[in-house]
């Protein structure tokens, strides 16, 4: 089963990217690397956790695999607070 | 040019490596390791061993990472240290001279002492190499019995269990890990395990391992029960590797010694890692962490005092976060005191901080899938455990490492209270 494109998909994956990202937090990962492996487009997350980095990559797929497979809690989705949207 | 060299090819040793390289451009570094696998994630192993990753899966770093740190890897082990003459012997390769030695030897586990345990089948996890042949040997076999306590005997069960072996687990005692888990925890994980096929053996220990030909067949227990099987799997602690540093005069005592800077009696060696007993300024003790992220730090701290950088190593809370039994769990802090007959050193994958208990009041609120216990001082929050759903575990992390004060609810926390929801109230008010 591949990935289909979809337009409504699409746009809505590019929404969430605005809104935020995926972020580690060091202290918890130990390198096994679950999350890279099982991300469907290979982003390589497990090195972004080695750097302390957020997963700023304009192909993740917001499917929230890395974070669901994560054994330890290493990763949370964190809005970005430059584009978090007030309460209306 | 300062010549640095580490002994040690996990995650300490590579840590500083690549500080060194950072703040020493043009050193040479080189890297001692006997592991032929080089560096890997050590705590990955149990889900190489459970088969959610494949074996390439736990490599780190690529060939240009290795490149860019541009450092010399001998292979081989350390067989003497001669601190006044800077010198090192190793394996065949002969002797090395060095200007700052780091000792990032690491632990290893802690062998059975019973009648038949040199007999083959008998296996620990320590290294990737152990994974290997615990995997090659579940191919032949049908049942394997687990000895140990704390995170590794679970994981050795979870991972003979998913390899479809009938798995057996040996405790001494009436529970399991009971120098960290309380009463209610330790059942709920040993229910959890029984749910997936584990036979439990409580009060039981291994007398004598029965063989054939050389090979595991059978494991006598004290209870003169005796359980067919071909794996013998132990787990029963780890025990820092200071060989070395004993034989050449450093000081030591359950691990090697060092100061806050990561430096040992001798002023151009340091130890970073499981090997070291770090002192802590604030509490006066000297501890053992067998925990990947302190190994981490620590040998980024040991490689900038080495430079001649003065930087030092602050213990912060220590946290380890895991699927027991397939409970995801978090220990946070100082959770428990005592003892564990299973283990006879300090478990892999935990703290001795974990057991540092001062005045505290436990209180707790379960369901029957969710377990969350606080241990709560007179102004801070000292430990947590939280099993179950893990909303609450970045939170709690963040105010028992930020000693936050808690007394505005301190009052609310009383027995059969919503624990959960004013924590994650209180927590929510301080970010804001």
């Amino acid at each position: 089963m591949g990935i289909q494109f979809n337009l409504e998909n699409e746009s809505k994956r590019r929404e969430v990217l605005a809104a935020g990202h995926v972020v580690p937090e060091l202290s918890r990962c130990v390198q096994c690397g679950i999350c890279s492996y099982n991300c469907p487009i290979g982003i390589d997350v497990r090195r972004h956790a080695w750097l302390g980095e957020s997963i700023d990559d304009s192909h993740c797929l917001t499917c929230g695999e890395c974070v669901r497979r994560c054994p330890r809690g290493v990763l949370h989705f964190e809005m970005m607070e430059l584009f978090v949207r007030g309460k209306e | 040019m300062t010549r640095y060299v580490i002994l040690g090819t996990g995650v300490a040793g590579v840590a500083a490596a690549s500080t060194l390289r950072t703040v020493e451009p043009s050193s040479e570094i080189v890297l001692v390791g006997e592991d032929i696998h080089g560096f890997y994630s050590r705590p990955g192993l149990a889900y190489y061993l459970n088969d959610e990753i494949p074996e390439k899966q736990l490599t780190i770093f690529t060939k240009d990472d290795w490149k860019k740190l541009r450092v010399k890897y001998v292979g081989g082990l350390a067989t003497r240290l001669d601190p006044g003459g800077h010198q090192l012997e190793i394996g065949t390769n002969g002797h090395m001279t060095y200007d700052r030695l780091l000792l990032a030897t690491g632990s290893n586990a802690v062998p059975l002492n019973i009648p038949g345990a040199g007999l083959q089948g008998v296996v620990k996890l320590d290294d990737l190499d152990d994974a290997r042949r615990i995997l090659s040997f579940t191919r032949r076999a049908r049942t394997a019995v687990v000895v140990g306590g704390g995170i590794i005997a679970v994981e050795l069960v979870e991972g003979l269990l998913a390899r479809g072996l009938k798995v057996h687990y040996l405790l001494r005692g009436d529970r399991y890990w009971p120098n960290v888990l309380d009463e209610k925890e330790s059942h709920l994980l040993e229910h959890r395990l029984a749910e997936d096929g584990v036979s439990l053996h409580f009060q039981t220990e291994a007398a004598e391992i029965l063989g054939k030909h050389g090979k595991v067949a059978a494991i006598r227990t004290t209870k003169e029960e005796t359980i067919r099987c071909e794996i013998v799997a132990v787990g029963i602690g780890v025990r820092p590797r200071m060989e070395l540093a004993k034989k050449a005069g450093l000081l030591t005592d359950r691990g090697i010694l060092t100061d806050e800077n990561l430096q040992t009696n001798d002023e151009d060696i340091f130890a970073a890692g499981d090997v070291s007993q770090v002192y802590d300024p604030v509490s006066g003790q000297s501890l053992i962490d067998t925990l990947w992220y302190p190994a981490r730090e620590k040998g980024r701290i040991a490689a900038l005092n080495m430079s001649g950088r003065m930087s030092n190593y602050k213990r912060k809370v220590a946290v380890n976060i895991l699927r027991l039994a397939g409970v995801m769990t978090t220990i946070i802090g100082a959770v428990a005191s005592g003892v564990d007959d299973d283990l006879v050193s300090v478990a892999r994958g935990s703290s001795e901080s974990w057991q540092q208990l001062p005045n505290t009041i436990a209180l707790e609120s379960s369901t029957e899938i969710n377990h969350l216990r606080l241990m709560i001082g007179e102004h801070t929050l000292v430990g947590a455990m939280v099993m179950g759903e893990q909303k609450l575990s970045l939170p709690i992390q963040d105010i028992i490492a930020s000693k936050a004060d808690i007394t505005p609810v301190r009052h609310l926390l009383q027995p059969g209270a919503p624990l959960g929801q004013i924590m994650m109230d209180f927590w929510s008010d301080l970010k804001n």
